[in-house]
């Protein structure tokens, strides 16, 4: 059976002033693929995801979404289509990490006296996803930066969206909080992901397709075990990487001294 | 918190309310007893007390309680909006642009009903002005940068305001010394005044209006709290919800400046009295807030009249000199 496209964009272009960012980027994202972006920093990662979600109009070019533009989507459709996880946590008065994932549930309307008690449910379930349960009754201002992090996407779980688009999702994690992200992504059932990442290795473990971002224009979508390579990550990044087998035949990718284009 | 637990916190609000009102009735330079509070209420015109209390002192509390509560709901709302909690109704320089109008019309000579006028055009010119000049903030589809929009709108109203403190400067050095002493009142907020019962009621039929729309985008609200991208992607109309509550907390402002004039503080303080009290549940927040806000303005203006009576002071200053030590308390507390 031929997988549904979850995700469809046509000669995308993507502009930060007068820098061009992406030219004419063609994607089609299947459902219950997952998708990670890579590329250095300012290349349009987070740009393409606001492209992606709604939130910034491409500067040329169209988006689908479910095989209808995006532009045709209301704010509430776009809601029930995708989650979005930004880099950025606007925390000004204090608030329960709980009600915070609670405002996920906004699309689905206030229960009787506000109490969602189904949405409360999914709530916890997400934040035991991210191992976040104990957090549940902290302030959402006296977390650390990573338990934060975990929170945002635990909020992006809890609206419940096929498509979940996600900048950064493992920036500031230690390596076994980045570990029980990276599996509670992957073990999402039905759900189609795209994840802007710089760490390599991780991105390799997460993704089924890759998209290479140089940020002069030019990009590269495929399949992830013909991009992640130590050559293509070595050009992309302008410094070294070679690939080291890691027993039970996976390889890792390691970055070599000094830079690539000296 | 949701809603069935702060019940609780909304009727003791309510009761402070009510109570703070018949205090006002029985307080003053002359003490009426609340038997015979009661009585003037039901129409039994007993005594010269029940003048006191139905003709002064009724439509006195009531706007009052009026405009306490419009200043602390439009605090309330722009704290939200702008997402800073040092945000007050006059941040916007909506009563800026009040006072510059009301007290051009007295320095010509205008009566009071024409300060009103004056007053309310001029809250209304500078909200058409602020919508202008932050046009692109207030109608661009949320930006990926979204610290940007709210810091635009805040800083645009900033200046505004500067410009009418700048023109509330200008104003007093020209104005002639018999007038001087009306505009200072005025400016520091000033309830001597109100003592028309049809404005008062009036004024709290606005309120009555302003409150349950506001009321009706609390839950929008909450979520814009986290940033305009993110209450986008969770499913919020930002750019509406923003529009909509920016009327409503400049309408109330405007309002409650025309009745009595810029009194300071309560907008400020009393929604962050009640979210001390009742957390940041923009659904609690703000009819606790309007609720805590007129019943600080009710107490703070009985004193006003009552603590040196027959001389009256400026509301205003009771606001603050009860609001600030009260509100310092509250963050050492914490």
């Amino acid at each position: 059976m031929k997988p549904k496209t979850a995700l469809v964009c046509r000669n995308v272009q993507l502009r930060a002033g007068e820098r061009t960012l992406v030219e004419s980027l063609g994607l089609s994202i299947s459902t219950e693929d997952r998708w990670v972006v890579l590329g250095p920093n300012g290349a349009g990662k987070s740009t393409l995801l606001a492209a992606l979600a709604g939130v910034r109009a491409p500067d040329a070019g169209a988006i689908e979404c479910d095989g209808r533009p995006l532009t045709d989507y209301n704010v509430t459709a776009l809601a029930e289509r995708r989650a979005l996880v930004t880099d950025r946590w606007h925390d000004p008065f204090s608030a329960s990490v709980l009600d915070t994932v609670l405002t996920a549930r906004f699309r689905f309307g206030a229960g009787r006296n506000g109490a969602d008690l189904a949405g409360r449910e999914i709530a916890l379930a997400a934040l035991a996803a991210l191992d976040c349960t104990v957090l549940a009754n902290r302030d959402v201002r006296r977390l650390s930066r990573g338990e934060r992090q975990r929170v945002a996407i635990a909020t992006a779980l809890a609206q419940e969206t096929p498509l979940l688009l996600l900048d950064e999702p493992i920036s500031h994690q230690d390596p076994r909080h980045q570990t029980r992200v990276l599996d509670a992504l992957r073990l999402l059932p039905g759900r189609t992901l795209l994840a802007s990442m710089h760490d390599v290795n991780a991105a390799a473990r997460l993704a089924t397709h890759a998209l290479l971002l140089a940020g002069d224009g030019t990009w590269h979508a495929g399949p992830a075990a013909d991009l992640l390579t130590a050559s293509r990550l070595s050009q992309l990044f302008g410094t070294g990487f070679v690939a080291l087998p890691a027993g039970d035949g996976k390889r890792v990718f390691a970055q070599e001294h000094g830079d690539a284009s000296l | 918190m949701n809603m069935l637990a702060a019940r609780p916190t909304l009727v003791a609000l309510a009761c402070a309310g009510a109570t703070s009102v018949l205090v006002a009735l029985a307080v003053g330079s002359v003490v009426v007893p609340l038997a015979d509070v009661w009585d003037a209420l039901r129409g039994e015109r007993s005594s010269s007390l029940a003048a006191i209390v139905l003709e002064l002192r009724l439509p006195r509390a009531l706007t009052a309680f009026a405009v306490g509560g419009l200043l602390a709901l439009s605090g309330a709302l722009l704290q939200g909006l702008l997402r800073n909690p040092l945000a007050d109704p006059y941040v916007l320089g909506v009563s800026g642009g009040a006072a510059v109008a009301a007290l051009t019309a007295l320095v010509l000579g205008a009566g009071a009903v024409g300060m009103q006028v004056a007053s309310v055009s001029g809250a209304l010119l500078t909200l058409a002005a602020l919508f202008v000049l932050a046009r692109r903030a207030l109608s661009a589809r949320a930006v990926f940068a979204d610290d940007d929009t709210t810091s635009s709108v805040l800083l645009t109203g900033v200046m505004i305001a500067a410009l009418a403190a700048a023109a509330l400067a200008l104003l007093l050095a020209l104005a002639p010394e018999g007038r001087l002493r009306t505009m200072v009142f005025w400016l520091l907020g000033d309830l001597g005044a109100a003592n028309d019962l049809g404005a008062a009621l009036v004024s709290l039929a606005v309120l009555a209006i302003l409150l349950p729309i506001a009321f009706a985008l609390a839950r929008p609200l909450n979520l814009m709290l986290r940033g305009d991208v993110a209450a986008f992607a969770q499913g919020v109309d930002v750019e509406r919800v923003r529009r909509v509550l920016l009327i409503v907390a400049a309408l109330a402002t405007g309002i409650a400046v025309t009745l009595a004039g810029a009194v300071g503080f309560v907008g400020f303080v009393a929604p962050h009295l009640t979210r001390a009290l009742a957390g940041n549940d923009q659904r609690v927040l703000l009819p606790a807030a309007t609720l805590a806000g007129g019943s600080l303005v009710v107490l703070a203006d009985t004193v006003a009249r009552s603590i040196v009576a027959p001389l009256q002071l400026p509301v205003g200053v009771l606001t603050a000199l009860l609001g600030v030590p009260v509100f310092l308390w509250l963050l050492q507390r914490r």
